[in-house]
């Protein structure tokens, strides 16, 4: 059945893009992330124009986060002070993300910077992520391993503007997730994704925090980053497309529930592994598009006015 | 659309029957379109129009559908350390957002190469002018990258022998509109060409326009695009909670 979606304008299978959903929140809910840098690429192959799928899925992103983050609040399991911080970068950085997006768009180099960011971060995530993963699967069955400190002291901790984030047991300096959520947001507003992908690993390895307070105080402050760049991308833009979003996650809560219930019965290191693997591969499609001749080297850009 | 087809048919037949009055004389021509407003709604997946008429006397048709003028931007991609780049672009203004041609016989073997120049009739006699200083061998490449990404797409066609006579006076040809087509005013040129020259003219006028929920969505998106996307996201959040919380009992 299609239906056309008014700010895409375009006509798209409705099951297409409920099985889409479907699909990307079954892996999102296997292993934990929000799916944004899967959903995006392939809105794009399918043909809803760069702009629109960005856009339209960092509301999505709002959608999918505020379902994900009860579960946490209900444990206790948030860090609203260090989401606060965080989230202050972030507003700031997708409100420079977005700014960045418009102008690349104008200068007709958006589709390069979009796919270099996928090939880049998802290169450096996926590669990090697989080593991690085989790593400790090697190491499964060596029992006792020696127990870590809490985590190891660099310069980082030497910045001023120190806070002492209570839930999280740390003592750092505020610039930390500031900047962080400042970088994160850029790549949330130009890539379209919640970027948990990205900052659930800083949080751990560079600031140390523990794994359990990690989830959901990154799912806290991507609802109001991604929410932020639905407001800035309808404003500047009036690329965010309600329908498509409400499709996307219509379909993306129920695959959610399905993945989330795959991911008991996997041990945490293959989920680490396959998920690695998998944004790899992602990144690698992502490259080969940059890489392999166009079919025509002549493209139209925005026929406006 | 068969049936209403013919009773288009008949009507042209009764007009074209009828005695002879001042303007049809002078013009030699009547042509009309099955409707003048295409209403894109959420279930739009493209859609077709009937152009028909009667001329007075044996001769040709051809029929030309121009969608509302754009400017296009037409980028170049250039290899640059092993990765294609967007690397050059040219403007050209006053684009046909959409084009359709279709005629009785071939373009060539009706109207002599001056004529067709004279009424741009055929995308290759387009006038795409270009914005800003530009080099002429460059131009060529871009004005066919143009032309050949739009065919591509599916909003310019040529389709000689596609007007069909009934008799030797009335014509009758389907436009169609694919889903993509962009919203405006259009205008269907229908021209009657005798002896390699046109010899009457008429225009039809046409509308595209978005109607019902999407349509609303699309201007209130535009119009008021702040109230939109506090609705778009509280909606997000709304979908999300009581998702979260529907789950959570199940």
């Amino acid at each position: 059945m299609q239906i056309y979606l008014p700010i895409a304008e375009i006509s798209l299978d409705v099951f297409l893009l409920f099985a889409m959903g479907g699909g990307v929140g079954f892996l999102s809910g296997l292993f934990g992330v929000g799916g944004g840098f899967l959903m995006t690429p392939l809105l794009i192959f399918i043909g809803v124009s760069p702009a629109v799928a960005v856009a339209s899925e960092a509301n999505q992103v709002v959608a999918a986060s505020a379902s994900g983050v009860l579960v946490h609040m209900r444990r206790g399991h948030v860090d609203f002070k260090m989401g606060s911080v965080l989230l202050a970068g972030g507003i700031a950085g997708s409100s420079f993300g977005v700014w960045l997006y418009s102008l690349l768009r104008a200068m007709g180099q958006l589709d390069l910077v979009i796919s270099l960011s996928y090939v880049a971060f998802l290169g450096i995530i996926g590669s990090l992520m697989l080593g991690e993963s085989v790593r400790a699967v090697l190491r499964r069955g060596r029992a006792g391993a020696a127990r870590r400190k809490l985590h190891q002291h660099t310069w980082l901790h030497g910045l001023p503007f120190k806070i002492r984030f209570r839930k999280s047991k740390l003592y750092i300096s505020a610039l930390l997730p500031l900047a962080i959520g400042f970088f994160v947001g850029i790549l949330s507003a130009i890539m379209g994704v919640g970027g948990g992908f990205i900052i659930v690993p800083v949080m751990i390895y560079v600031l140390g925090m523990p794994t359990i307070t990690v989830v959901g105080t990154s799912l806290f402050q991507i609802i109001f980053v991604t929410a932020n760049v639905t407001f800035l991308q309808a404003v500047n833009n009036q690329t965010v497309d309600v329908f498509l979003a409400l499709i996307l996650l219509t379909g993306g809560v129920i695959g959610a529930q399905f993945g989330g219930r795959f991911a008991g019965r996997l041990p945490g290191e293959y989920l680490r592994l396959l998920l690695g693997a998998f944004v790899l591969f992602v990144g690698a499609v992502m490259m080969f598009t940059l890489v392999v001749t166009p079919e025509d080297i002549y493209s139209l850009g925005g026929g406006v006015g | 659309m068969t049936g209403r087809g013919l009773k288009v048919l008949a009507l042209a037949a009764a007009l074209a029957l009828a005695p002879v009055h001042g303007g049809l004389k002078a013009q030699g021509l009547v042509a009309d379109a099955s409707r003048h407003l295409v209403a894109i709604t959420t279930g739009f997946v493209g859609t077709e129009v009937l152009l028909f008429g009667a001329t007075e006397g044996e001769g040709d048709v051809i029929i030309v559908v121009r969608g509302p003028a754009r400017r296009v931007v037409v980028r170049r991609k250039g290899r640059h350390a092993g990765i294609w780049v967007n690397d050059a672009e040219m403007t050209f203004r006053d684009v046909p957002s959409y084009y359709w041609l279709a005629s009785s016989k071939p373009i060539e073997t009706l109207l002599r190469p001056a004529s067709v120049d004279r009424h741009g009739i055929g995308v290759q006699h387009l006038r795409l002018a270009a914005v800003g200083k530009v080099d002429a061998d460059d131009l060529a490449g871009f004005r066919a990258a143009l032309i050949r990404n739009k065919v591509l797409n599916g909003l310019y066609t040529v389709r000689p022998r596609d007007v069909n006579f009934l008799g030797q006076r009335l014509f009758r040809s389907t436009v169609y509109f694919p889903a993509n087509v962009p919203t405006g005013s259009y205008t269907v040129h229908v021209f009657f060409v005798r002896n390699g020259s046109v010899a009457s003219a008429q225009t039809v006028p046409l509308t595209i326009a978005k109607i019902g929920i999407g349509a609303d969505v699309y201007r209130f998106a535009h119009a008021s695009s702040a109230l939109y996307g506090l609705i778009a996201i509280a909606i997000a959040l709304l979908a999300g909670l009581f998702a979260g919380v529907i789950f959570r009992k199940a």
